[in-house]
């Protein structure tokens, strides 16, 4: 089941978005239930109607009286944390139950109680043995980055929304002239970040299209190749290769990679090569003898295979060998 | 079509003398499609108050509606403009609104709306305006006792709602404030306060087919280290009409620019074309504004 703490918009919306997407209402009072957090979140309504003494006329909709459940204190905490349980083990199946809990969203969470309290919610939560996964939304541009940071950390994945469009130049120039938001409306990158079991970071990359309804996503592989080369470090001296060099490289033979092209092998040992010790008057016959003998005795039988590894490989490439091991 | 998108709204006689007596069948149904498409344009001309580029980039089911504005570009007129469409809206005497009053006195927008050729004091007396003075808001209490004073307000307002709906006229009731900046002095620069008392007055127009209207001015909040109500209103919105001035400066024809985000959250929301934001320039006028794309006016 899905429990969804819902702060930001009425609960009707919620069913609304998961009956558009194929869910039918059966499924969904089986399945969802929805701690309303939005309608009277500090119990204002409720202190009116007592005063008025009028009954309480209970969830705005009745028809889903069992789906939502009001919630008036949303400064407890430990109220909330114990609410959102209840309803979850409140699901019904065979054997034990698990149960997601979304949150929409932690920004209004924060204004009503303070980082620590909501973050030990959410420890609470992640160690419970019925809630296999939690996700909630937070808006970054709300909170101090350190805010943003700590619940990043509490979490495994982290999935940003950036805008497409970025006024850079925020000056007196466009003051005013938003029609730049309007590509920013409909497209926008994906961002993912996945911390895995033994501690590797993955990123993806995508691209997001909102068209009416439907959201989809695009994933953008071009855009990755220059995330990963943008990881070399931005230094004053060039770092990296020209198509031309790139092809030099490629044609480079290495020297354990052949065993002679005709020519005599000439190892290089740190003395001179053979013509120019001919043309030094100061080496002796004997020692230009000797360096004949050993290079004429090299032993032709030995052969060494060399296979070359392939060159394209990325500085920091993705791909660890050991992430197949499941420890 | 492009003649009736400029200009006011045409009287219902312009169309009397559509001369329906054709030679040809095609010809008098082809009128007649005209005259039934007119006819249902002026309805809705009618309904939003004026088919101005205003009414087109807001659509009729915005909820929950902010309005920025700067020294340079104030935005009251927006203000104004929205209160006379609130106050007209529905053929037959639906609609009402709430004027939460920070920083004018009544007589102030009475003046105004009446050379804009709506009478304030009758609709006050009929009961269809509701005005709020709170230019004295808080009062005497001060402190803690802050959040007690709004949430008490905030009864005020729902009380105001829920009389107008359950009563014959069902049409749409607009909640304006005029404005939240004023409203956080009123709580002593506590943001979260105003923001409890805005969010329930969001919550009034999910469940009481009700508006809420707020302004707020952009440019104190532009240096502020922290992060401002503005930030927090703008996710709130459906809708953001942000005034700004003209890049060149002041002008004569043109007092500023007028930029509309319409972020569609809810289904009626959605402009027809898809179009989300809308960007054009506005010259206010005594009896109300004009609002023209850059470049067309004549």
């Amino acid at each position: 089941g899905l429990v969804v703490v819902a702060f930001d918009r009425s609960p009707e919306v919620y069913l609304d978005i998961m009956l558009r997407h194929g869910l039918d209402s059966n499924a969904l009072s089986r399945c969802v239930r929805i701690l309303d957090c939005y309608s009277d979140p500090l119990g204002w309504k409720q202190n009116i109607r007592s005063e008025q003494h009028q009954e309480d006329s209970g969830t705005p909709c009745s028809t889903n009286k069992d789906t939502i459940t009001i919630f008036r204190s949303v400064k407890d905490v430990d109220k909330l944390s114990c609410s959102i349980i209840d309803l979850g083990r409140g699901f019904e199946g065979e054997g034990k139950t698990y149960f997601s809990v979304a949150v929409d969203s932690i920004s209004s969470m924060l204004r009503h109680a303070s980082v620590q309290s909501i973050s030990g919610l959410l420890s609470n939560l992640r160690s419970h043995d019925q809630i296999s996964s939690i996700f909630w939304l937070m808006h970054s541009d709300l909170h101090e980055t350190k805010f943003s940071r700590a619940f990043e950390c509490l979490s495994t994945m982290v999935a940003c929304v950036e805008p497409e469009v970025v006024d850079s130049v925020y000056g007196e120039e466009r003051r005013g002239d938003m029609s730049f938001l309007e590509h920013n409306y409909s497209k926008a990158k994906f961002h993912v970040r996945l911390k895995r079991r033994n501690g590797r970071v993955k990123h993806l990359y995508e691209e997001l299209c909102v068209e009416g309804y439907d959201v989809k996503f695009i994933s953008a592989t071009s855009v990755s190749i220059e995330v990963n080369q943008s990881l070399l470090p931005k230094v004053q001296f060039n770092l990296e290769l020209s198509e031309k060099e790139r092809s030099d490289r490629a044609n480079v033979v290495l020297p354990f990679e052949h065993q002679g092209k005709g020519e005599p092998i000439r190892i290089y040992d740190g003395r001179r090569s053979l013509p120019e010790a001919h043309q030094d008057p100061n080496l002796t016959t004997a020692a230009l003898l000797d360096e004949t003998e050993a290079l004429k005795s090299a032993n032709p039988k030995g052969e060494i295979h060399y296979l070359r590894d392939s060159d394209d490989e990325r500085p920091d490439s993705d791909e660890d060998p050991d992430d197949d091991l499941d420890i | 079509v492009c003649c009736l998108r400029h200009a006011t709204p045409a009287p219902r006689d312009r169309f009397a003398s559509v001369d329906t007596h054709a030679h040809s069948p095609l010809r008098s149904m082809r009128l007649r499609t005209y005259v039934t498409y007119f006819l249902q344009l002026e309805a809705e001309m009618e309904e939003y108050g004026a088919g101005d580029l205003l009414s087109e980039a807001m659509c009729a089911g915005a909820r929950v509606v902010v309005v920025e504005d700067c020294v340079e570009a104030p935005a009251a007129f927006v203000l104004h403009l929205l209160l006379k469409r609130a106050l007209a809206a529905g053929g037959g005497g639906g609609g009402g609104a709430a004027l939460l009053a920070l920083a004018q006195p009544f007589s102030h927008y009475d003046r105004v709306l009446r050379k804009m050729g709506c009478n304030l004091s009758m609709h006050r007396k009929s009961e269809r305006l509701h005005f709020f003075d709170l230019q004295g808001f808080p009062g005497g209490t001060q402190g803690g006792a802050i959040a007690d004073s709004l949430a008490q307000l905030y009864s005020a307002v729902q009380r105001v709602v829920e009389t107008c709906r359950a009563g014959e006229n069902a049409g749409r009731f607009t909640v304006m404030i005029d404005d939240v900046s004023l409203l956080e002095v009123a709580a002593n620069g506590s943001a979260d306060d105003v923001l409890d008392f805005l969010h329930y007055c969001v919550t009034l127009t999910s469940e009481m087919n009700c508006s809420l209207v707020v302004l707020i001015h952009e440019d104190i909040y532009s240096s502020e280290d922290g992060v401002g109500l503005l930030a927090h209103l703008r996710y709130i919105a459906d809708l953001v009409i942000k005034a700004a001035p003209l890049s060149t400066g002041l002008a004569t024809d043109v007092h500023g620019q007028l930029s509309v985000v319409n972020k569609g959250m809810l289904i009626e929301q959605r402009p027809a074309k898809g179009q989300k934001v809308w960007s054009f320039h506005f010259k206010v006028k005594e009896n109300g504004a004009d609002f023209f794309y850059p470049g067309s006016r004549h």
